[in-house]
């Protein structure tokens, strides 16, 4: 049995023996991506699990173990780790947990050390708990973000945005029920086959899966009708996490509409950008001019990798593509500064400029009541998104363990009142 | 015909239409929650009695018919949208609707761009809020409305929350304050919040319509808005049955009524709520547990035949009033326990009235008073001694289990537990931000559903499927008991889960524990909310342990005071000082209502008049007491870093012109560096003036999120008053970083604290055309500041600077920065010598440097001087240790200082800690658990201050008083 070993600060490391032994769980956020997350880390020679629990007894767990004043996500997610380890179904000494840390200046970036905190008030600190990351915080001797991990981990950002595009805007029309879906299963599985065997990744494999995929989508045989175009934005998890947004888009789907949810391409973007930023705005010294090089290195490659999407997308004009990067950006000159860092961002008011641009004016903005930087980039920009756009109709919904489901629908109901009106008079 | 339901949150409503589009039937009731049957009944009568076999169109609307109208397949309108359907048909020439229901609270612009408005997860300012006041001030809807008629003075009152007006309300009530002004000062509040909260920005203006019941019914909520707005608003016709009119204009499927009747009564039937496991097994359980309880008896004794010393204790509470006498063998001899309907000095001269016509040969040996009302009923009655609440409860509980180690009460309104270490009180759990966790919840929704509280108490011990309402704002379950009604759970169900979720938000919510463990394992309850058994099995079971309830739950206050007063006049001759028969006879009270007006604080005094006596509530200080102007800053580093700050004055005729600083958030701390930095490039340095009331609300309108901390909240009326004084150029500079005092590993600023310049920029149309300077500005690298700065500077002024004059101005400012900061520190170290020489106790109030703000520290640190001892801020000490390891991600300037403070304070003697937090301050979340840790490692008592827009002193007082008490020990 791996032996527990710490670092010099009294932290508990995930040990090369434990990669061998060790089940590693991990938090669903977004199905499609994580999927093929999943698929990579297990390829990389980890035993992965992604964890799915939710309900009541997940958010009990987090009222219990987490200061009830913390942000929603974190509740929940360390909700969800200790509802799963008290569950029985793990062997407490082999099992690990993984979760993704920002490293900003939101508050968000003090997960890890919220769970830690829950952790060891359960009574369980001999659980290692592994922060993944690309800013160096908390290493571990049995967790390397190698290049071989993250370029397959960033192939997987492409296939799923791409998947997930597609499928929101095939499965609201499509003729027979579950077509949509069982393709995307089908390419999921297809994906990490390919992973499995080292493929997939370069520049070559990428453009040509992707034709495939569009090829494949296109086919699906749908039927046209007019449903109101809704699209989410928010803070990262509630706006993609199904259990913290109780199901926002099933919800808007029952109630006839198409739902576009902005990937996670141009948050890696707007991670990667933050250095150079700083550099410009700030200044700095050698170590900040090499970082932020990498930085520049790293978002020039990640940009190659979308603007393979855009291509991918350009002779099917049915489907619109996601938009890129540098769009998002030039949107929100003069509305909100690029300075604004925090959480995500000027990157969230840029999302509803871009989904309003492209005939998603119809906006649910989701965040977890009390979200420090929302307050900002999110309700504070409302006022401002809508003088450039004047037909954005935009609804802030607050998540948090007490807001009930009914409250939250019937606000967005009222939005999609709206919604219909307005694309009557049109 | 066509038909219109409209299922609110407390009221259905209904309107039918004949084919003229004429109202031919209209109903309004309230449904108390029993929606199906309601509905029932209701479109029973109309099929029969207006319908008559004819065609009918109905449509639903309302948020508790959504659901109803899902599973059914009746067609819903969304109750804001049917509003407006309505209104364009009625009053087309309206430009803007104001909308009150039971729950919700909604502001439609119809004119200008068609925006529509309503209360989120907060129920804040709506009809039920107003309702909960009216049962607070036990008085009738109706009453209310015609007292707030006569008013002569408007408190501020938060009504964001239920909770929070109540903490405001009860301690007026208590300091006598009249029911008129305070019925006018609700409405006034609702008025504002509605106004602040929903329009965010948008003004208010043209022909406003107002809508639903509480501005149909009373005149003064109308007034209220009338004057908020500056306007006349009208409230028409039919204008409780808006929403239905629009659901009726939309109807257009026609419905089988006789099938929808069917689908309606099954829906009822379903039963899909979640609920947890039943209080008692069986009646047999039950039995069990009511014997074992029964036993904890405090002992009794005969008044009438009682010889020996007799003490007094009276606990004045924030909705009840309750008296022991007690005799030298430790028997109570007589009690009551009384609600003290807003005003317990008559109750309590009642029954000591009483006790002389029983007993005419009475003599009390000693007195004493806890509470909130304790001030008020000591100077009146003059009794021996008025004592904090915690140190009652404990001297009471004593009594009942010596090794006790932790006792709980919870109350009307207000909770309190301790733990007990060593024989002393340590680590106080107050609600002073919510009431979640207390009965008049409980009692509030009794009377919504008809009930008295012991009844509907009652109810709950054997419901089958108690509702799981989880923990947490009980403002919040409202619309949760709504769901799971809608759901099929019956009031007995609901009963239950009540009580569960009032022991829920004790535990998890103020107490916030993870096992009952941490609390310790013998345990003594008390309070009325107590008495009640399923509170109190929920207890139980919630703890896995057997606790103590004494009989006398909810009289311990007052039985620990009575003892209190025993032990304490022990060794001391003769009598209480208590007023004698005759002094009772002709007593007469008289309030008056003032405004002290001595300092910033302006403290609405309550000056109490009693024959030959008078005392004065309201106050955080002594000086409207004394009249005496103590020299603050001797003792109180606050009051000296606000007097410093102050300092930094304007260098007139700068050739540059006029700049202006708000004096909001960091600038409570940078204010020396930009003052020089600015003033040193020939700018005029305008700061805007100290925060008040006045400034918030004149800020208020323009504020996107209310749930942003009230500092944030502050910096819209600052730029404001820059703007209203004709400044055009002012300065903000949005910060993601702060000084790095390389005491984390990072050095950022709180997201709020870095951006709020740009929600200002973007929500503050006075903004516009003016030159607003809120750039990404970085003083943390002061080798590249002056370059980037010069860059910005020249961006937004047309004569152009250079850099050599930039990079002159940069060194005075972090010089000036530097000298600012040792300055302070210096006078700490004066005030921590002071105090040693003094014997006094030090406080180390610490927070962020805009706690400054009196405004936002409501003069604590005054308070806190009045108890005697000195007020040092967290800055100062912090700077006397190293970097400290710390469980958390430690990468905010401002929160590393905390955690340094912390552990400096941990090893002195005489200083201890109080954390101020501003209520929606994300980040002390984080902080708050690990300060806490921090200090309990090292043996020492941590104390959190909650603060917001309106702080409840009196809470405030218990915790510091305690900890004052706890540290005698």
């Amino acid at each position: 049995m791996a032996e527990l070993v710490y670092d010099k600060n009294g932290r508990l490391l995930f040990t090369k023996e434990m990669k061998k032994e060790y089940t590693i769980l991990i938090p669903m956020m977004l199905p499609v991506h994580f999927k093929l997350f999943e698929g990579v880390l297990r390829n990389a020679g980890y035993k992965i699990e992604l964890l799915t629990n939710s309900g009541q007894a997940v958010v009990q767990e987090g009222l219990k173990y987490v200061h009830n004043d913390a942000c929603y996500p974190a509740l929940l997610v360390i909700g969800q780790f200790l509802d799963a380890l008290h569950s029985g179904k793990y062997d407490l000494d082999h099992t690990a947990l993984m979760m993704t840390q920002t490293g900003g200046g939101c508050r968000a970036s003090n997960y890890i050390p919220l769970l830690r905190k829950a952790m060891h008030k359960a009574g369980m600190d001999q659980i290692p708990i592994i922060s993944m990351n690309l800013v160096g915080l908390e290493s571990n001797p049995g967790f390397k973000m190698n290049l071989g991990i993250i370029r397959r981990m960033m192939a997987g950002v492409v296939y799923g945005d791409t998947l997930m595009c597609l499928n929101n805007q095939t499965k609201p029309y499509e003729i027979k029920r579950g077509e949509s879906t069982a393709l995307l299963d089908h390419w999921i599985q297809n994906l990490n086959n390919q992973f499995a065997h080292g493929h997939g990744m370069n520049m070559g494999d990428l453009k040509k899966n992707l034709q495939q995929i569009m090829q494949d989508f296109a086919a699906v045989p749908i039927k046209k009708v007019s449903k109101v175009h809704v699209g989410i934005v928010g803070e990262i998890f509630v706006k993609y996490a199904a259990f913290a947004n109780n199901n926002l888009e099933d919800f808007l789907a029952e109630q006839d509409c198409e739902v576009n949810l902005p990937g996670l391409m141009n948050f890696i973007l707007f991670m990667l950008e933050h250095r150079p930023d700083d550099l410009k705005l700030y200044g700095g010294g050698p170590a900040a001019s090499i970082a932020s090089s990498v930085s520049k290195f790293l978002f020039r490659y990640v940009s190659k990798m979308q603007h393979a999407i855009t291509e991918a997308f350009q002779p099917y004009p049915q489907f619109l593509a996601p938009t890129e990067f540098s769009h998002v950006h030039e949107l929100v000159n003069g509305v909100i500064g690029y300075g604004a860092k925090m959480g995500e961002g000027w990157l969230l008011t840029g999302e509803m400029l871009e989904l309003a641009e492209s005939g998603f004016e119809n906006i649910v903005c989701a965040q977890p009541f009390g979200c420090l930087p929302n307050h900002i980039v999110g309700k504070g920009m409302i006022r401002k998104v809508k003088q450039v756009n004047p037909k954005a109709n935009i609804v802030p919904i607050d998540y948090d363990p007490s807001a009930t489901k009914v409250n939250q629908e019937n606000r967005i109901k009222l939005m999609l009142a709206v919604a219909r009106e307005n694309m009557n008079q049109s | 015909m066509k038909i219109g339901l409209d299922v609110g949150s407390t009221t259905i409503k209904s309107v039918v239409l004949d084919d003229n589009q004429k109202i031919v039937f209209k109903s309004y009731e309230r449904h108390y929650s029993q929606i199906t049957e309601k509905m029932t009944e209701l479109l029973t009568k109309i099929r029969d009695e207006v319908i008559g076999g004819k065609d009918a169109q109905l449509t639903i609307s309302g948020s508790a018919g959504m659901g109803i109208s899902d599973t059914c397949s009746l067609p819903f309108v969304q109750e804001v949208y049917a509003t407006r359907i309505a209104t364009g048909r009625l009053l087309p020439q309206t430009d803007c609707i104001i909308e009150l229901g039971g729950e919700d609270a909604k502001i439609l612009f119809l004119t200008g761009g068609m925006e529509v408005r309503m209360n989120g997860s907060c129920a804040g300012g709506t009809g039920a809020f107003i309702d909960q006041m009216a049962t607070l001030l036990d008085i009738s809807l109706d009453e209310m409305d015609r007292l707030s008629e006569s008013y002569e003075k408007i408190y501020t009152i938060a009504s964001r929350c239920g909770v929070f007006a109540k903490s405001d309300i009860q301690p007026l009530l208590n300091q006598g304050a009249r029911k008129s002004d305070l019925a006018a000062s609700i409405f006034a509040a609702v008025a504002n919040q509605t106004i602040a909260g929903l329009a965010q920005g948008r003004p208010i203006a043209g022909n406003i319509v107002y809508l639903g019941g509480p501005l149909t019914f009373l005149k003064g909520l109308r007034r209220a808005f009338d004057t908020a707005l500056k306007t006349t608003g009208t409230c028409p016709e039919n204008s409780l049955y808006f929403v239905a009119l629009g659901a009726a204009y939309s109807s257009e499927i026609q419905i089988d009524l006789d099938t929808a009747l069917k689908n309606i009564s099954k829906y009822g039937k379903t039963g899909h709520f979640r609920s947890i496991e039943p209080l008692f097994k069986d009646k047999e359980e039950y039995a069990a547990f009511v014997e074992r309880h029964s036993q904890c008896k405090a002992p009794r004794g005969d008044l009438k035949t009682y010889r020996g010393p007799v003490y007094l204790g009276i606990d004045s509470g924030s909705t009840t009033i309750k008296a022991v006498v007690l005799g030298s063998d430790g028997k109570i001899l007589d009690s009551i326990y009384k609600s003290n309907a807003g005003n317990p000095v008559p109750i309590i001269r009642d029954y000591l009235l009483q006790l002389y016509q029983e007993r005419p040969d009475l003599v009390f040996t000693a007195a004493a008073v806890t509470g909130y009302g304790e001030e008020l009923i000591k100077n009146a009655f003059n009794l021996d001694y008025g004592i904090v609440e915690t140190i009652a409860h404990f001297t009471a509980a004593k009594r009942f289990m010596p090794n006790v180690d932790f006792v709980i009460d919870i109350g009307g309104q207000d909770m309190k537990c301790f733990k007990i270490r060593n024989g002393a009180i340590d680590n106080i759990f107050l609600n002073e931000a919510c009431s979640s966790g207390c009965g008049s919840f409980l009692q509030t929704f009794a009377n919504t559903l008809g009930y008295q509280i012991e009844d509907f108490a009652k109810l709950g011990l054997f419901a089958k499927h108690p509702v799981d309402l989880g923990s947490r704002c009980t403002v919040f379950m409202n619309s949760q008991v709504k769901q799971a009604q809608k759901d099929g759970a019956t009031v007995e169900d609901i009963s239950a889960g009540l009580s569960v979720s009032v022991v829920k938000n004790a535990l998890y919510k103020v107490i916030r524990v993870s096992s009952a463990a941490d609390l310790g394992r013998h345990i003594v309850v008390q309070g009325g909310t107590f008495l009640n058994d399923a509170v109190l099995r929920v207890f139980e079971k919630e703890m896995n342990v057997h606790v103590i309830r004494p009989d006398i739950s909810g009289l311990m206050g007052a039985y620990g005071a009575a003892v209190y007063s025993m032990q304490k006049s022990m060794h001391r001759e003769g009598n209480s000082s208590i007023i004698s028969l005759s002094e009772l006879e002709n007593f007469k009270h008289e309030v008056k209502v003032t405004n002290c007006g001595l300092c910033n604080n302006n403290c609405r005094l309550t000056i109490n008049i009693f024959p030959g006596r008078r005392f004065i509530g309201g106050n955080r200080c002594e000086r409207p007491v004394t009249k005496r102007s103590g020299k603050d800053t001797d003792i109180d580093l606050y009051a000296y870093k606000l007097q410093k700050l102050q300092s930094y004055m304007p260098v007139p005729a700068g050739k540059r012109g006029k700049i202006g600083i708000p004096m909001c958030l960091n600038m409570y701390e940078l204010l020396p560096f930009w003052h020089t930095f600015f003033s040193m490039l020939g700018f005029e340095v305008i700061t805007s003036p100290l925060s008040n009331r006045k400034l918030y609300i004149d800020g208020q309108s323009t504020i996107p999120s209310d749930t942003v901390c009230y500092p944030a909240k502050l910096s819209h009326g600052h730029i404001m008053r820059l703007l209203e004084e004709g400044i055009d150029t002012i300065f903000y500079p949005c910060m993601s970083y702060n000084i790095d005092e390389r005491r984390s590993d990072n050095h950022y600023n709180c997201p709020v604290v870095a951006y709020y310049p740009e929600v200002l920029a973007a929500n503050m149309p006075q903004l516009q055309n003016k030159n607003f300077i809120h750039d990404y500005v970085g003083i943390h690298i002061p080798k590249e500041f002056p370059k980037k700065m010069l860059k910005i500077l020249n961006h937004h002024f047309k004569e152009p600077f250079d850099l050599k004059e930039v990079k002159i101005a940069a060194h005075a400012a972090y010089q000036a920065y530097d000298d600012y900061m040792k300055d302070i520190r210096k006078k700490g170290s004066e005030i921590i010598d002071k105090a040693r020489m003094e014997h006094k106790q030090i406080i180390v109030l610490a927070g962020r440097p805009y706690h400054l703000d009196p405004e936002v520290n409501h003069g604590i640190n005054k308070l806190i001087t009045s108890l005697g001892a000195a007020v040092i801020s967290e800055d100062i000490i912090a700077a006397r240790t190293k970097k400290q390891p710390v469980d958390v991600l430690n990468q905010w300037t401002y929160h590393a200082r905390l955690y340094s403070a912390a552990e400096y304070v941990a090893t002195q003697t005489d200083m201890n800690l109080v954390q101020l937090v501003s209520f929606g301050c994300g980040l002390d979340a984080v902080t708050t658990d690990e300060v806490r840790s921090i200090l309990e490692k090292h043996g020492k008592i941590y104390t959190q201050i909650k603060i917001d827009e309106i702080t409840n002193l009196g809470a405030v007082k218990i915790r510091l008083r305690s900890l004052f008490a706890a540290l005698e020990q």
